[in-house]
């Protein structure tokens, strides 16, 4: 009971925390670009999208910030063995990430946001993208983090507390794992915010607004969404070959494949319910999968039947194998979001080739719609990787049955789980009524106050930006 | 000093850290309509925080999870013992650093007023919750291993239930903190503005101040009775004490700077009493004191030691100096004046 409880309530904070983070992680260099550009050619546009973006960055930054804030503590609210277990060598990245990168965010985005009229115009471009790099910091971190429970490396097991102890910090830092998850989930990052950006200049564009300033805002973010999504795809590929040497069980179940297969294919629909005899794939590509797997179309891939017995072997009688439909399909929902993403985007280019504008209504609601997929993808994603490594919590030594608190109540974890849902979906509403407030008012106008222009310390000079 | 004590002394840093930094702009937003009788007025106090209380609340995130790197037996057990006190602080601080950035987004009275009630809310919870929590840490909890062998220090937790958390002595020190920080915050805002709120703020500081000086010297005297070296804690709580009431005659006299310095080393030299006072132990049992978790048995090996010793020697100056940068370039007092009409 406790054990999906918590579950339950991870997932969902996680899964919430992660709809804010991509955004701000891809919307934060527009952002650095735009104001960069501004400053190096004095174009008031550059200045008029900086504002713009900056504010929707930041209705976007503070939920991030606040239901980060969650994730820190519920490692030892509701996985305290697990903390117990591992804190020697989880807890270091997690340790670095708030002294790296926390801090550099959360420090630099308050001198950017209050230090328009107090500092001089390249110091204050600097403290963005200072921001900006603390966003790298805290994406590398975690994610490293992350990649120690799914192939953990540099540990060993302590003689004398049967905990995990950290011998070899550069292997936890940089194993393969952890740099494939940052490089992938930065270009996915990067679709994301590409997305966000293009569909709010096309909405603009669509009201007959800005167009001056919008029609590059949709192609900029066009471009990115094309080469951010080449990035993914490749990236992908090569996460796929660190995943099946360190966890095979994971790439049988993003298949549904029972039985080891050489050439094996991959299916892009299915029916039936994957439970390994009555499945029927509609539309399958063969020696895909072999391909992705092992980097050659006639690779042997390891079926989930072969893999269990064998993990029964190793680690004791259980099932090793994870709930298949939803790898299944939360693999195929992130493959494919993020294509058709990708697709979209190059069509709107050609709209826009040579000077062209496409003003119509359908065109900005398409690309509002457009906007939500990457976004679905890049939890699709998330939910394909945590879900695969099912049953363990850290991949071969800790199952996550072994990993919740012992003691809290069931009563204690139901409380928290109906607080935050209220008042996450409260927030969610709030959010996004203000997201689209914020966008339909628009850029400001022409700013004829340069805020740097006349440093007067004039103590009765009203604040620039104020709260 | 061995490994485990340097990062004893680590953790207490970014708690003292934390508790002078967050503990103004939590006393800032516990006061809000106190302080700021009119729109414009909560608005000065806004703005007073506005570019540094994101950076003051990492010193939480940071303090937390050094514990987890340095402590992770302290961690899993506070903070799944404590869960429901954790619960109600992560409600408040979600609610409070939603309410800065929202609050103006929209020009009723009626969003205003709500977003208000939630910094208020949002910040007299967590600045009277922690003392709660630190009551039960330095006074001790039910801690009690489960599997029974006491020499298993991973089966140690926390066996009691909320209500048992809200003992006497504990409360007595959130009050402390809640009333602490609420003068704390009060200084600050005298020391950063001028005009009406100026003038509100240093009579606030003194009647709260007071009060606070009373729920101090009896939490902290009672703390005595848990501490393991009286001989230096109880002189550390008496310098504190004549600190703070130096700091109110400072803030009397309308010496802005060293009123909000010394309720700043009242704080240090308390909450280092209190730490002192644990020493060696993190989080002692009020079953048997063979449960208590301490620095030896609670943390982790001296690899990880090393190496996040490392990582904070680097970029703890760091961080300090970027930070004082930022207090810096806001040192600009702030008005009434300066408060630009209408909304963002
Ligand atoms: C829009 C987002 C998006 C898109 C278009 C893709 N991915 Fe992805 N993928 C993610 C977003 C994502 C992610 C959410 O960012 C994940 C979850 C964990 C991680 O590090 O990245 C992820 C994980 C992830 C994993 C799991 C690794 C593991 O659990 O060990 C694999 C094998 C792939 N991806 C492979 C691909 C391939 C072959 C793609 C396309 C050809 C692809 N991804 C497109
Ligand atoms: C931000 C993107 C992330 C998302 C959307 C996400 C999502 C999820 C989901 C859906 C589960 C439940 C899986 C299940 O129970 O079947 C889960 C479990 C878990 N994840 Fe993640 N996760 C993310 C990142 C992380 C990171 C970075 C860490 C660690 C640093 C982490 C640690 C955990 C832990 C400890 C569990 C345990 C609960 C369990 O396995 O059921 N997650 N996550
Ligand atoms: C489950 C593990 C996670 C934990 C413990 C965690 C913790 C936190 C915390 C405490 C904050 C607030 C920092 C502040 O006060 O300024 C935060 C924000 C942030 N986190 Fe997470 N986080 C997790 C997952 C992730 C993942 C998977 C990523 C990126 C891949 C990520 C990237 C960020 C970023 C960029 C921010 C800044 C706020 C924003 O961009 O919206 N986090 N996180």
């Amino acid at each position: 009971m406790n054990l999906d409880l918590s579950r339950l309530q991870f997932a969902m904070t996680s899964i919430y925390h992660f709809v804010f983070v991509p955004i701000s992680l891809g919307t934060v260099w527009f952002v650095v670009g735009f104001q960069t550009a501004w400053v190096r050619t004095g174009n008031q546009k550059y200045l008029r999208l900086t504002k713009f973006f900056g504010k929707l960055f930041l209705i976007n930054f503070a939920l991030g910030v606040v239901t980060g804030l969650v994730q820190e503590f519920q490692f030892g609210m509701n996985w305290s063995d697990y903390s117990r277990f591992v804190g020697d060598v989880f807890g270091a990245p997690l340790a670095m990430e708030g002294l790296l990168a926390f801090f550099l965010e959360s420090t630099f985005l308050g001198l950017w946001i209050f230090g328009w009229d107090r500092l001089p115009k390249r110091v204050h471009l600097a403290t963005i993208w200072a921001a900006a790099l603390g966003t790298l910091f805290s994406a590398y971190f975690i994610l490293a983090a992350n990649a120690w429970m799914q192939h953990p490396v540099g540990y060993e097991i302590s003689e004398t507390t049967g905990r995990a102890v950290m011998n070899d910090i550069g292997a936890v830092l940089f194993q393969p794992a952890s740099v494939a998850a940052f490089v992938h989930t930065m270009t996915a990052a990067f679709v994301v915010g590409g997305a966000f950006v293009a569909a709010v200049a096309a909405w603009h564009l669509a009201k007959g607004r800005d167009a001056d300033v919008f029609r590059p805002a949709v192609k900029a973010g066009a471009w990115v969404i094309l080469i951010a999504a080449v990035g993914v795809s490749l990236s992908g590929a090569q996460f796929a070959t660190v995943m099946v040497e360190d966890q095979p069980m994971k790439m049988a179940a993003a298949e549904g494949l029972y039985e080891t297969t050489t050439d094996a294919p991959f299916s892009i629909l299915t029916i039936g319910d994957l439970s390994g005899d009555t499945a029927t794939p509609i539309i399958e590509i063969p020696g895909m999968l072999s391909l992705l797997a092992t980097g050659s179309t006639d690779g042997t891939v390891q079926g989930i039947n072969n893999l269990q017995a064998e993990y029964v072997q190793q680690y004791g009688p259980g099932d090793y194998v994870p709930y298949v439909p939803m790898t299944y399909w939360s693999f195929r929902a992130m493959i494919g979001f993020g294509m058709i993403a990708a697709l979209y985007a190059l069509w709107a280019l050609w709209r826009f080739r040579a000077g062209r504008a496409p003003a119509g209504r359908a065109f900005a609601i398409s690309t509002g719609l457009v906007t939500l997929l990457p976004l679905a993808g890049i939890s699709a994603g998330w939910i394909f990787t945590e879900v695969g490594r099912q049953p363990w919590l850290v991949f071969g030594l800790q199952k996550t049955a072994d990993g919740v608190s012992p003691l809290t109540s069931s009563a204690e974890i139901l409380i928290s789980i109906i607080g935050f849902f209220v008042l996450y979906s409260v927030l969610a509403f709030v959010e996004v009524r203000l997201m689209l407030k914020a966008i339909n008012a628009g850029p400001p106008g022409e700013v004829n106050e340069d805020p740097f222009g006349d440093s007067q310390q004039d103590s009765d000079k009203q604040l620039y930006f104020a709260y | 000093m061995d490994l485990v004590t340097v990062w004893f002394v680590v953790i207490a840093f970014f708690w003292i850290g934390y508790f002078i930094l967050d503990g103004f702009d939590l006393g800032v937003g516990t006061l809000l309509p106190l302080i700021g009788r009119n729109e414009v007025d909560r608005r000065v106090l806004i703005n007073a925080i506005g570019p540094v209380w994101d950076g003051n609340e990492v010193w939480l995130v940071v303090a937390g999870a050094a514990t987890f790197a340095a402590f992770p037996l302290w961690y899993a057990t506070m903070f799944s013992g404590f869960y429901l006190l954790f619960f109600a602080i992560l409600i408040a601080l979600i609610f409070r650093g939603l309410a800065f950035e929202y609050r103006g987004k929209h020009d009723y009275a009626s969003w205003r007023r709500r977003w208000d009630a939630a910094i208020v809310v949002g910040s007299a919870v967590p600045a009277f919750l922690f003392g709660v929590i630190f009551g039960n840490v330095v006074g001790g909890s039910a801690l009690e291993s489960i599997s029974g062998d006491a020499s298993n220090t991973d089966s140690i937790n926390y066996v009691g239930n909320v209500f048992g958390l809200l003992n006497p002595f504990s409360l007595v020190l959130g009050a402390m903190t809640l009333t602490v920080f609420a003068t704390h915050g009060a200084m600050f805002l005298a020391l950063k503005t001028s005009g009406s709120v100026h003038a509100v703020a240093r009579r606030t500081a003194t009647q709260i101040g007071l009060v606070a000086a009373v729920f101090a010297v009896v939490a902290l005297l009672w703390a005595q009775t848990f501490s393991g070296r009286v001989a230096i804690t109880l002189p550390l709580v008496l310098l504190a004490a004549v600190f703070w009431l130096a700091g109110l005659a400072m803030n009397v006299r309308d010496r802005n700077g060293w009123a909000f310095l010394l309720s700043a080393v009242t704080i240090l030299f308390a909450v280092a009493a209190l730490f002192l006072g644990l020493y060696p132990n993190v989080m002692p049992s009020s079953i048997d004191s063979a449960f208590n978790l301490t620095v030896t048995n609670a943390s982790s090996q001296s690899y990880t030691l090393t190496v996040m010793t490392i990582v904070a020697v680097v970029m703890t100056p760091l961080v300090l100096l970027y930070q004082g940068w930022t207090y810096w370039v806001f040192r600009k007092r702030l008005t009434s004046a300066m408060i630009p009409v209408g909304t963002l």
